[in-house]
């Protein structure tokens, strides 16, 4: 799947169309824990957070991780979206909740790129 | 995309890699582009009742094959060389523009994609399409040729020049001979700058792709420093130093600070532990995994901290064979 057909089945809104949406996804990562992500994503995924600031696109820049989805409606600052346009990491704000959106995508085909952590 | 590959001269040419990641770019760039930023603004336009022999003479001059035809600011119709032909073999080069000119207008919107612009040419043959504003209006006008140089332009704003960039830094190892050849970045950190945090990060990540480095390779190195330089900025009393050591053959990343420093350092290695106030743990941060996840990205990682004096963190990454970055192979034979 890529960014424009999650855009439809998240229902969500692009806050940046100015970045190109043809990017494949390869699954999907759900978590508010950038450390969580840093350790366990896995490259081209997406990215649902309900976290919304500057943290997030660095550490969507670091993993590979090719979209952001805000949950619940969930709006960054300008600056946030001015950063993500500047790296090219699409973001979109979708109504619903964390669950919801997961369920979704993960229906939709796209499987979890998430590693189990294993200490 | 055949009508685009048209439209560059490529067909017929055999396509290597290299070719077929500029098109797919090309196709990207179709679709990112839009006409408005591809056409031509001044456009050359005659009136209905102008005779046929003033726009031989417009086309003539201005060097064009097409002109649309506006009434009281509405676009009515569009006059083609090939209109001026018919009218030229009946010899009526005296008669009104509306007598030869098309009223089937074909046009464009200024606000939707180029790709739509090279669709529209591709199902209705015409040289050149009339660009309209969301009112009607015309705005514009735009040829293959206006898509072609606007594609190209593009394509070398962002494209080659990142590709240039890679290409002259990708070499440095190879062009530089010295027995041990290495490169040094260093950051300099403020303490609570998270607005900024990241940044240094992500100048590592950028030069280790530009220097050839693999996109496995420099996501490690990019995640591991990241968490780092968030420490520095979440922790450190005065902020402190990244220095970033590349060599062809391993990756020698430090950070330096001069406290607090930590009271337990086998505690701090350990999994779900944490310092870190609610203030950074609302921003994602603190969830006692940055070590962690640090020690999962590199060879080796060396922690030297005590109170009151600071910390040392020490991150080597050893390059497998296919990682290394090029080296002139017998540097005694090298000139």
């Amino acid at each position: 799947m890529n960014v424009k057909e999650l855009v439809e089945i998240v229902e969500g809104n692009v806050l940046n169309p100015q970045v190109s949406l043809k990017h494949e996804l390869k699954g999907g990562c759900g978590a508010d824990l950038m450390s969580d992500v840093l350790a366990s994503v896995k490259p081209d995924a997406v990215l649902l957070t309900g976290l919304c600031n500057v943290q997030v696109v660095r550490t969507a820049q670091m993993a590979d991780v090719r979209a952001i989805v805000f949950v619940r409606g969930k709006m960054p600052q300008p600056d946030t979206i001015e950063l993500a346009t500047r790296e090219g990491i699409p973001l979109i704000t979708s109504p619903f909740g964390m669950f919801e959106l997961c369920g979704r995508l993960y229906r939709a085909g796209l499987s979890s790129l998430e590693d189990p952590v294993i200490n | 995309m055949a009508s685009l590959q048209e439209l560059q001269g490529r067909k017929g040419r055999v396509i290597t890699d290299k070719d077929a990641r500029e098109i797919s770019r090309v196709e990207e760039l179709s679709y990112d582009l839009k006409i408005s930023e591809v056409m031509t603004r001044d456009v050359k336009t005659v009136s209905p009742e102008m005779p046929m022999s003033s726009v031989l003479e417009i086309l003539r001059v201005n060097r064009i094959s097409g002109t649309p035809v506006l009434e009281n600011e509405n676009l009515v119709g569009v006059l083609s060389i090939e209109d001026l032909v018919r009218c030229m073999e009946k010899n009526e080069l005296h008669v009104p523009v509306h007598q030869y000119m098309s009223r089937a207008i074909v046009s464009v919107n200024a606000y939707d994609s180029v790709v739509k612009a090279i669709e529209t040419f591709s199902t209705h043959r015409k040289g050149r399409l009339p660009v309209v504003d969301e009112n009607g209006k015309l705005v514009g006008i735009i040829t293959k040729g206006d898509i072609t140089r606007g594609i190209l332009s593009a394509l070398q704003r962002d494209y080659h020049e990142e590709e240039l960039r890679r290409y002259r830094a990708s070499h440095l190892f190879e062009d530089i001979t010295s027995d041990r050849t290495s490169l040094i970045l260093r950051y300099d950190i403020k303490p609570r700058d998270y607005t900024n945090g990241g940044q240094a990060s992500s100048y590592i990540k950028r030069a280790l792709l530009r220097l050839g480095a693999t996109p496995q390779l420099a996501r490690q190195c990019g995640i591991a420093i990241y968490e780092a330089e968030m420490n520095l900025i979440i922790h450190t009393d005065h902020g402190g130093v990244i220095r970033v050591q590349i060599e062809p053959h391993r990756i020698l990343m430090q950070t330096t600070d001069d406290g607090p420093g930590i009271a337990d350092v086998d505690k701090a290695l350990t999994p779900g532990w944490s310092t870190a106030t609610q203030e950074v743990r609302d921003m994602g941060f603190g969830a006692g995994m940055g070590l962690v996840n640090i020690q999962r990205c590199v060879d080796k990682m060396t922690l030297d901290s005590s109170p009151g004096k600071g910390t040392k963190l020490l991150m080597e990454i050893i390059l497998r064979p296919e990682e290394r970055f090029k080296e002139i192979e017998d540097p005694e034979t090298a000139p």
